[in-house]
């Protein structure tokens, strides 16, 4: 019963954000950035409710949310890393840059670290050739990452 | 004979005026403007190498197989996507070409099980024939690394987490993730072929998969199972369960599908005499290709293991059965109606022709009650579904008919759907029109209940009307007051093609404020301005359409309904053209055809009075007999007859009229009155326990013959296997015949049809030769339209001019009051057909095991009424007991349930009021009440254990 009224409340509040972008041409990517930025995920309960809103069927809103990796499917860290392991960086040594921030982070690619601080994913190419090895932190691009700037989010995540 | 193998072309035919020509390897093409270079190739016989592309869905260019070489132009584009131009020069093969194919089979096969021999789509695989076409013969990357074949990793013992188990869920095919090239034809024909959008394809890159639903598997998705991704999987992925087990087919038989009145042509592909599975055919002209969850996987019941297949006589109902040969059978049947007819009057016997049942059975079986029996009591389940249309369109146009073939809808701009839920009773119908709307067309649907046809995936409905059961009329006379008051009429179709003084005094009629939609929405429950709004709709639309099903005509004004919804098509012009009309979907598969067949104690064939004497006269020279030019009596007569004593024996060929019929208890107090009762059936169906001799009958499987759609069109239906009960049903009807000393001496059901032809203008051209020729035909066939006719009244109406009527509305004696304070209505699901007696004997169970009751959440908290709960369903003619489902589909005040079940008894509870012109039935509207309950009702007990008690068998061998 707990887990109906949970999903209930999740649904009262995934239709005022439905109502808030139905109205868009193809609404259904603002719809689903809004449920993440309301959810911080996307949760799989108010799918349905995304489908019947916009008359389309479930297995189509199923297929643009695992098309995007960027749309969680359970709540991230509070911090978010994304590691380009693209070519240019790869070339750059970003593999092992990856390899040493996951080990650091306590988080393999994909994954949250057990006390909740960080996610860490992989991401392909964030234009950011020319500065490789390149990442993304909170939002923010960080550039040409070395051992400095790995400490640096280290400490920003253990803060 | 041989497996009939179809030409996959790729991508959809074009259908653009233009010609363009171009050269393709060399050789010139030509073809319409809009297609693409794969299908001008392979018009030209020139197979490009594919995978992602099959004509039943739009080009997608995803498999990079299909690439081409065009002179002038850079690259190597897919053929599928690339649309011919005049003066192209393309080459399908080429080195270039050669080695990129090649690079993109390796690809495919490394991560694709190398298990051809055991695998079930060996010898039907286009990934196989693709790799023996552009000749692989090594994969370069080999099979070790990353992939979603192998349940365990292949360097040990871990599990590889790409790798998917089969999914076995639906009860007719499986899919096998390992197996899939993620082409995505199933999901572009689960959208595009079927309109249910149950399919995608989850993830991307190499995690992308074909996901049912949300990660879900088959059965718990959308999907309707109509089959349409099985058959356009290239590979085993989506594989029919029959195939798994038996093997390929080795040859095929086109066919007619025996459920509804769509249909359906299907390629029977069998090996030896046993079916291996129902293809769609493609130049099947009612269905172009598609098929539903019924037609192409429920055949099951033919082998049922209930399927009776000796003849069999009892004295006594309360008797067991005792089997006999078919001649002791026949003689018995005979001397019984000899002695009947001797005792108690030539009008004591009487029989029911099936709509079941082909062209040709039905046409002997009325031969046999006017020929034989020497009186016109005859009649058939038309009696209880669409008789109101026969004499509605009757009336107004002048043939008991739906005005236009399927292909129709593709032109429709505006549809309306009265009463009819096609989504579930017309599967294929629906996906048509789904289609059409997806495309643009508005779509006005209108039904007490909110049906799947009003919003699926889009699809949805400009107007739903929600009427209170029983209003039709009033809605529809309601609908043209706003036509003719707003002057939406078309004035010059009238003056041309109706009666311009019939007109006048309907518009008269129909203009008074009293069938304005403010006035009615008091009874209706219609909204006055959505009314309004519909009626703009369909009256400003170019091309509008109307389909309607029983929820028209099983109602005691049906006949009216029929009448206005005639009206409303020729106040707005739309008749006579393909994408408009009046079109009835019938429900079963020769309905149409039993009517046209004379199956009506008033009708012989062709629907000429029998009181005619030139019609008459034909036959009474043919049959070399005098026919009674009154009357006979229709199947509800029939039944107070042998109440009051009069009428003592039926003949009844493929009907449960105990179940089907309304009013249960006076069905069986009927025939429990009679001294012969024949039942012909596949199975002892509940009409059986109460009859006297059973003869088995042969599916659609077993025999030759025609069935008659609801668009008019004659299907072949060509017999696959022999009859397992010996004879084919027109050759029972013709054994009884003999046995009364009749002489009748059909070889083949083509003779019948040739007397068809010679006695009914209508079917003067039809036979065995031009349905050969053409696929099929729709009627009339004759020396004015020598090919059929797709679409009636084209130059003017079958009667001469248009006849308008006035429908007053009058609503029905069945009230709701204090003690019945609920309307019922009753309908349709997918899985189910009609009284189950098929279905029901099939894997179809799965998505509907019993019927239920639809109740609105507040009627049902009012009642203490909880999701699942058992509550006892009564009226004023009886009560009956089923389990309750929680719905807003039904508005307020109004029940709702499907009639599949015999246990359910859905008809114990309707009652005798019937339709006043046509005597069908009032199934739609009955008052009920609705209250918990522990268990089935007293009645279905006593039923279930009358049944037991009737079906007791003991076989030959044991009784001599």
């Amino acid at each position: 019963m707990a887990l109906q009224t949970d999903d209930g409340r999740a649904a009262a509040r995934a239709l005022d954000i439905i109502e808030r972008f139905k109205g868009l041409e193809g609404p259904l990517l603002p719809i689903l950035h809004g449920l993440q930025e309301e959810f911080g995920h996307v949760p799989t309960s108010v799918l349905p409710v995304v489908a019947d809103a916009l008359n389309i069927s479930r297995a189509e809103v199923h297929g643009v949310v695992t098309f995007y990796h960027d749309f969680r499917k359970e709540p991230a860290g509070r911090h978010v890393l994304k590691v380009c392991r693209a070519e240019a960086c790869q070339s750059m040594g970003g593999e092992q840059v990856a390899e040493r921030l996951q080990i650091l982070l306590g988080a393999r690619f994909g994954e949250t670290s057990a006390d909740g601080a960080v996610t860490i994913d992989p991401v392909y190419c964030l234009g950011l050739c020319s500065c490789a090895p390149a990442a993304m932190f909170d939002g923010e691009p960080v550039g040409r990452l070395d051992d400095e700037k790995i400490v640096g989010i280290i400490e920003r995540v253990r803060a | 004979m041989g497996l009939i193998k179809e030409i996959d072309y790729g991508t959809p035919q074009a259908k653009s005026e233009k010609q363009v020509t171009l050269t393709i390897d060399g050789f010139a093409v030509t073809v319409p403007e809009g297609t693409s270079v794969m299908r001008a190739a392979m018009e030209a016989g020139i197979k490009v190498p594919k995978l992602c592309a099959t004509d039943m869905v739009d080009a997608f260019g995803s498999c990079r197989l299909c690439l081409i070489e065009i002179e002038g132009r850079n690259g190597t584009p897919s053929s599928c996507t690339t649309p011919v131009a005049e003066g192209l020069v393309v080459r399908t093969q080429t080195e270039r070409l050669k080695t990129l194919r090649k690079g993109v089979m390796e690809l495919y096969i490394s991560d694709h099980p190398l298990d051809c021999l055991t695998c079930a789509a060996n010898g039907d695989c286009e990934l196989q024939d693709m790799a023996g076409a552009v000749g692989l013969r090594d994969v370069r990357y080999g099979y070790e690394g990353d992939n979603h074949v192998s349940a365990k990793s292949r360097d040990g013992g871990n599990d590889n987490f790409r790798w998917m188990p089969k999914d076995e869920s639906n009860p007719y095919f499986t899919y096998d993730p390992s197996k899939c090239i993620v082409c995505s034809r199933c999901v572009r024909a689960c959208e595009e072929v079927q309109g249910t959008f149950a399919l995608t394809i989850e993830g991307r890159g190499f995690d992308s998969r074909v996901s049912p639903g949300m990660h879900e598997d088959f059965l718990s998705s959308d999907c309707v199972s109509c089959g349409a991704c099985v058959q356009a999987c290239p590979t085993a992925t989506l594989t029919e369960k029959s195939v798994i087990e038996i093997g390929q087919p080795e040859h095929s038989v086109v066919t007619t599908c025996a459920y509804c009145g769509v249909g359906c042509s299907f390629k029977a592909e069998m090996r030896g005499d046993e079916l291996v599975r129902m293809v769609p055919w493609k130049d099947g002209k009612a269905n172009r290709g598609h098929s539903c969850v019924k037609g192409r996987f429920a055949w099951g019941y033919a082998t049922h293991q209930d399927r009776i297949l000796n003849p069999m006589i009892r004295e006594k109902i309360s008797d067991p059965w005792r089997e006999v040969t078919w001649d002791e059978a026949f003689a018995h049947v005979a001397s019984e109606f000899k002695r009947i007819q001797s005792q108690y009057g030539r009008g004591s016997v009487g029989g029911i022709t099936s709509s079941r049942c082909t062209n040709e059975e039905t046409y002997l079986v009325q031969k046999l009650v006017r020929q034989g029996f020497g009186n016109n009591n005859v009649d058939t389940c038309a009696r209880v579904c669409h008789s109101p249309t026969g004499y509605g369109l009757g009336q107004t146009f002048g043939t008991s008919a739906g005005t236009q073939d399927f292909d129709s809808v593709e032109h429709t701009d505006v549809a309306i759907v009265i009463g009819a839920n096609p989504a579930a009773g017309h599967p294929v119908f629906a996906s048509r029109l789904k289609k059409r709307l997806r495309q643009g067309a508005k779509l006005i649907v209108i039904d007490p209940r909110r049906t799947e046809t009003v919003r699926a995936p889009h699809v949805e409905a400009a107007y739903h009307l929600a009427l209170q059961p029983g209003t039709n009329v009033a809605v529809i006379t309601s609908l043209a007051h706003v036509i003719v008051t707003e002057g939406l009429f078309d004035e010059a179709f009238i003056r041309e093609k109706c009666d311009w003084s019939e007109f006048e005094d309907y518009a008269q009629f129909v203009a008074d404020p009293s069938h304005s939609p403010e006035a009615t929405e008091a009874y209706t429950g219609v909204p006055a301005d959505a009314l309004r709004g519909a009626a703009r709709l369909y009256a400003r639309g170019v091309n509008g359409s109307i389909y309607y099903g029983l929820g028209v005509t099983e109602h005691s004004q049906g006949s009216t309904t029929v009448m206005a919804i005639a009206n409303l098509a020729m106040l707005t012009g739309n008749i006579g053209r393909p994408g408009v009309g009046v079109n009835p979907l019938r429900g079963q598969n020769n309905v149409q055809g039993s009517c046209d067949m004379g199956s009506f104690p008033h009708e012989l064939p062709g629907y000429r009075h029998i009181s005619g004497d030139a019609a008459r006269e034909t036959f009474e020279m043919l049959w070399g007999v005098k026919l009674d030019h009154e009357p006979g009596l229709r199947i509800p007569n029939m039944l107070d007859a042998a109440v009051q004593g009069s009428f003592k024996g039926i003949y009844i060929q493929g009907e449960d009229i105990l179940q089907s019929d309304p009013d249960t208890k006076h069905v069986s107090a009927g025939l429990a009155a009679m001294e012969c009762v024949v039942v012909q059936d596949l199975f002892l169906n509940e009409t059986a326990n109460y009859a006297h001799v059973f003869l088995p009958g042969s599916t659609f499987l077993e025999k030759d013959g025609t069935f008659t759609n609801a668009e008019r069109r004659i299907n072949r239906v060509r017999k696959v296997m022999a009859p397992r009960n010996g004879y084919a049903d027109w050759e029972v009807t013709q054994g009884i015949a003999q046995a009364m000393e009749i002489d009748w001496n059909y070889t083949h059901p083509s003779q019948i049809m040739d007397e068809i032809a010679a006695t009914t203008p209508s079917f003067a051209r039809v036979s065995y030769a031009l349905l050969e020729e053409l696929g099929s035909v729709q009627w009339p066939c004759n020396e004015q339209a020598p090919n059929g006719t797709p679409v009636m009244h084209v130059d003017g109406f079958v009667r001469g001019k248009g006849k308008f009527i006035r429908t007053e509305y009058i609503p029905t004696d069945e009230k709701t009051g204090p003690r019945f304070p609920l309307l019922l209505t009753t309908g349709r699901i997918l899985s189910q057909y009609n009284v189950g007696a098929q279905t029901r004997r099939t894997e179809n169970v799965v998505w509907h095991a019993e019927d239920v009751l639809e109740i609105h959440p507040h009627d049902a908290e009012q009642r203490g009424i909880r999701e699942g709960d058992w509550v006892r369903l009564a009226s004023r003619a009886g009560e009956t007991a089923l389990r309750a489902t929680i719905t807003d589909r039904v508005a307020p005040g109004v029940v709702y349930t499907t009639f599949h079940h015999p246990e359910t008894q859905a008809n114990v509870i309707t009652t005798d009021y019937s339709d006043w012109a046509t005597n069908c039935p009032e199934y739609k509207v009955t008052a009920v009440q609705v209250s918990p309950s522990n268990g089935p009702s007293d009645w279905q007990v006593e039923y279930d254990a009358l049944s037991r008690r009737s079906r007791r068998i003991v076989p030959r061998d044991a009784a001599e």
